[in-house]
């Protein structure tokens, strides 16, 4: 595997992980943009975007976009999250340069009237789609909560008021401040052809004009508080729960994930042994999540109503048996074990390093191997865990209940 | 277009039946890191008995607690040191047991799995903790509104015991006893129609003699055949406190084994597959109705159903559902030969990616030996789907239009079912 970049001079910017053993290539555009770019007014404009990008250019109509990604057999889709918007295709090698075509192509959307109101009617749906299942909107909530007015705080989705009220030329001047060339590149991973795809690139993205663009990056102070909210349609109690951990940018992120597995894997961890596994809940687990300038360890714990307020105390007694105690040196070999052989059954497919080397790109404009990342994982230590603990205490949370229980007993 | 043909490796699809009828399927690979297994075991949820439905399920859970000389903790603890990324699963007719992993440790991983599936512990005192996780699953779906439309579907469409969900009922686990579960665990985790498919980087020979010494002495049993039945017609919808309603419609199609498959599953694909397809492009692109609008064919050994699923709010459930049954009647008219070049497309690329995925290999073959007690290589399939033509599946179609249609919905207020029309 080798890595190759290059950048046009607009700033457009390309990576790729060329593997030759390789049996089809994933390609994609990253857009550094997401939720926490928008303002108020605009709530949910980055993930209507994100729709709208399917429904046609001044070339393609939006049925000769679905139609020609499907004559290449493509698979192909796009998210949005709290801080970028991706589009992807896995295609055969051969077919790398009709699908730069058709993803460059669409990357110039011509956010039309009329396909704007149609696919305002589908976010709709998607919105309450959601809003029917756990955990209910909720993760909004509790992000809103732990973060304040900062933007991580904003929600992908919006609500169906700001959808609703959303005007198609706010969304076209959000996408010309966006959609620059200097905010965004193209990633690909597996039987690239690079030399191509620079020229292939070039020749149809490099009229685009920069917009110098800056996210804004505000400090935070995360709040600690608990809510309970009542859901009488609900059959199961969730609990949610958010804590700060390293950032994107923190080199004590692996540290980070080894002790989430460690403590909340949804197998062979502490929470697995202890709530899982006896039956107690239906799910309890942690994960690590990294933003630029912040990151989160979101727990998640569902069960029935009236087991919750037992479930939670059992909870809140691991997180603080953890943060005192800390971790056994098994524990971290086993949970090491099993992270690095995620890595490599992970990387077997071009479209899962398309993810990795995209990922790292946006978050830290750096290209890490799969060796690099083994590397990593194995260099941590048991003191390392300790001071991640120490920095990032596990037991100093934001907590929002949602389910049957009308208020949570004291 | 011959892309297949010419794009997949050339591999060998090795094959070997142990004499207590038990069928060893291997895709060896030297580009891959991997290796994947995939243990179908012969104990679906329709041998449930019909008092203890849920039974398969808890048992699958119950040998995980424990096999061999390691107890629970000490099976899991072992298998995630080996990097074992693992699920199971419990159908119709088999519980499914697959597992990944780095190639250097495919021996130990299988043989802690042919502990698992010979020589489970069954500790009586974990009964009750397995019985609450099979519980909580249980209570889990009544929170996801379009899980349980579609569970409900299957029970509709399906005759008993064929449509159950694999989840079992809460009464079904509640009477289940130590004694059921040793019983129901020493009949049917027999070695006759189990099938174990192994993909990835390893050698035949030494995987075979492996085989061979850790399953080679597993004693055949008999178990009784199951008896189909009518099953019992509830109302088609269930009432729920929810934003959207939740459609399902389904109708008969052919099995995997059955010489039309490809064209039926070919039928499908141009109704639901890619965003192209007739329901995405009609249901959503043109009208905004929902944001998720599905069909699938779901084979079983014997009978098989295409499952349409969609979910959209209240005041326009009514339009989706008779948008969504126009196009399934549509179907009959036939297909048009540009569909059909990008749904071969499709399917091309999508044979050429598996060989990407060892697990998805090793489930594909294992899978294939069970509908046609053989197994093609994905060089042979790329030629079946080079042969299919339009007239081809039209002609199928018109002898098998979409009929018998059932219906099922989940949502605030029930929806006026449309009267076929044949």
């Amino acid at each position: 595997m080798k890595f190759r970049s290059h950048t046009l001079e607009n700033g457009l910017e390309i990576v790729a992980e060329c593997n030759d053993k390789a049996h089809s290539v994933g390609l994609g555009f990253f857009i550094r943009t997401g939720a926490r770019d928008e303002t108020d007014d605009v709530s949910g404009v980055s993930h209507f975007l994100e729709h709208m990008v399917f429904k046609g250019t001044p070339r393609r109509s939006a049925d000769d976009v679905n139609r020609e990604f499907d004559e290449l057999g493509a698979h192909y889709n796009a998210f949005t999250s709290e801080e970028n918007t991706v589009y992807y295709a896995s295609v055969l090698p051969e077919y790398q340069e009709p699908v730069i075509d058709i993803l460059s192509d669409i990357m110039r959307p011509s956010l039309r009237d009329e396909d704007f109101n149609m696919e305002k009617k589908v976010i709709i749906e998607e919105i309450q789609m959601y809003a029917d299942q756990p955990p209910f909107g909720m993760d909004d909530r509790i992000k809103e909560l732990h973060y304040g007015h900062h933007p991580l705080a904003r929600s992908v989705l919006g609500t169906e008021f700001t959808v609703g009220e959303l005007a198609v030329d706010q969304m076209r001047s959000y996408f010309e401040s966006r959609y620059a060339s200097d905010n965004m590149f193209v990633a690909a991973a597996g039987k690239v052809d690079f030399d191509a795809l620079v020229k292939q690139v070039e020749s149809r993205c490099g009229s685009w004009k920069p917009s110098l663009t800056l996210r804004d990056l505000p400090p935070y102070e995360s709040q600690s508080s608990f809510q309970c909210v009542p859901r009488s349609a609900s059959t199961q109690q969730y609990i949610l729960q958010l804590a700060d951990a390293p950032a994107a940018e923190d080199s004590r992120r692996f540290a980070a994930k080894l002790l989430a597995t460690m403590f909340g894997d949804d197998s062979g961890s502490r929470l697995y042994w202890e709530l899982v596994d006896p039956g107690l809940v239906e799910s309890a687990s942690l994960g690590h999540y990294e933003y630029q300038g912040a990151g989160m360890y979101f727990s998640w714990l569902s069960c029935a109503p009236e087991d919750a307020v037992e479930n939670f105390s059992r909870l809140s007694e691991l997180q603080h048996i953890a943060q005192e105690k800390g971790f056994k040196a098994e524990e971290l070999h086993q949970a090491k074990s099993k992270v690095k052989a995620r890595v490599v059954l992970g990387s077997e497919r071009p479209r899962n390093r398309l993810f990795n080397v995209g990922g790292n790109w946006l978050q830290r404009r750096e290209y890490r191997s799969v060796d690099d990342d083994l590397k990593a994982i194995d260099a941590v230590t048991l003191d390392d865990i300790e001071g991640v603990l120490k920095e990032f205490p596990i037991n100093r949370h934001t907590t929002v209940t949602v389910g049957p229980l009308e208020k949570w007993p004291t | 277009m011959t892309a297949t043909q010419d794009k997949t490796k050339q591999t060998t699809i090795f094959t070997h039946r142990l004499a207590n009828g038990m069928t060893l399927v291997g895709e060896p690979s030297d580009s891959v890191q991997s290796a994947a297994i995939t243990l179908l075991v012969p104990c679906g949820y329709s041998a449930d008995p019909v008092d203890q439905q849920g039974l398969a399920s808890v048992l699958c859970d119950m040998v995980l607690r424990g096999a061999g000389r390691r107890d629970g903790r000490s099976l899991i603890n072992d298998l995630e040191v080996l990097g074992v990324e693992r699920g199971e699963s419990v159908g119709a007719s088999q519980t499914s047991f697959s597992a990944a992993t780095i190639a250097e440790n495919l021996s130990e991983m299988l043989a802690i799995y042919a502990d698992i599936v010979r020589r489970p512990r069954l500790p009586e005192d974990q009964l009750s903790a397995a019985k609450l996780v099979c519980l909580q699953e249980i209570n889990s779906i009544e929170d996801e509104p379009s899980q349980r439309l579609m569970i409900e579907l299957r029970k509709r469409t399906y005759p008993e015991p064929w449509g159950r969900s694999s989840h079992g009922s809460e009464a079904g686990i509640a009477i289940i006893e130590s004694s059921d579960i040793q019983g129901h665990w020493s009949r049917y985790y027999r070695p006759n129609a189990a099938i174990l498919g192994v993909a990835g980087s390893f050698r035949w020979e030494q995987l075979l003699e492996q085989v061979e010494a850790l399953f080679g002495d597993w004693k055949a049993s008999d178990v009784p055949m199951i008896v189909e039945r009518q099953s019992d017609q509830s109302t088609p919808h269930i009432e729920y406190d929810s934003n959207q309603c939740h459609i399902g419609i389904a109708y008969p199609s052919v099995p995997y084994r059955d010489p039309n498959y490809l064209r039926a599953w070919a039928a499908v694909g141009i109704l639901s597959g890619g965003m192209s397809s007739r329901l995405f492009t009609e249901v959503r692109e043109r009208r905004g109705l929902c944001y998720t609008v599905s069909a699938s064919l779901q084979t079983q050994l014997d009978r098989a159903r295409v499952l349409c699923y969609a979910g959209t709010s209240e005041e326009r459930a009514q339009e989706t559902l008779n948008v969504t049954f126009a196009e399934l009647l549509k179907l009959r008219n036939g297909i048009l030969p540009e569909e059909l070049a990008r749904l071969k497309a499709r399917i091309k690329s999508g044979l050429i990616m598996q060989q990407e995925s060892t697990s998805s290999r090793s489930g594909s073959i294992a899978r294939e030996w069970y509908h046609l007690g053989r197994v093609r290589t994905l060089d042979e399939l790329g030629k079946l789907v080079d042969d299919l033509t339009g007239p081809m599946i039209n002609e199928y179609l018109e002898a098998h239009p979409p009929q018998d249609f059932t219906f099922a919905t989940l949502g605030p207020r029930p929806l006026e079912l449309p009267c076929e029309i044949s």
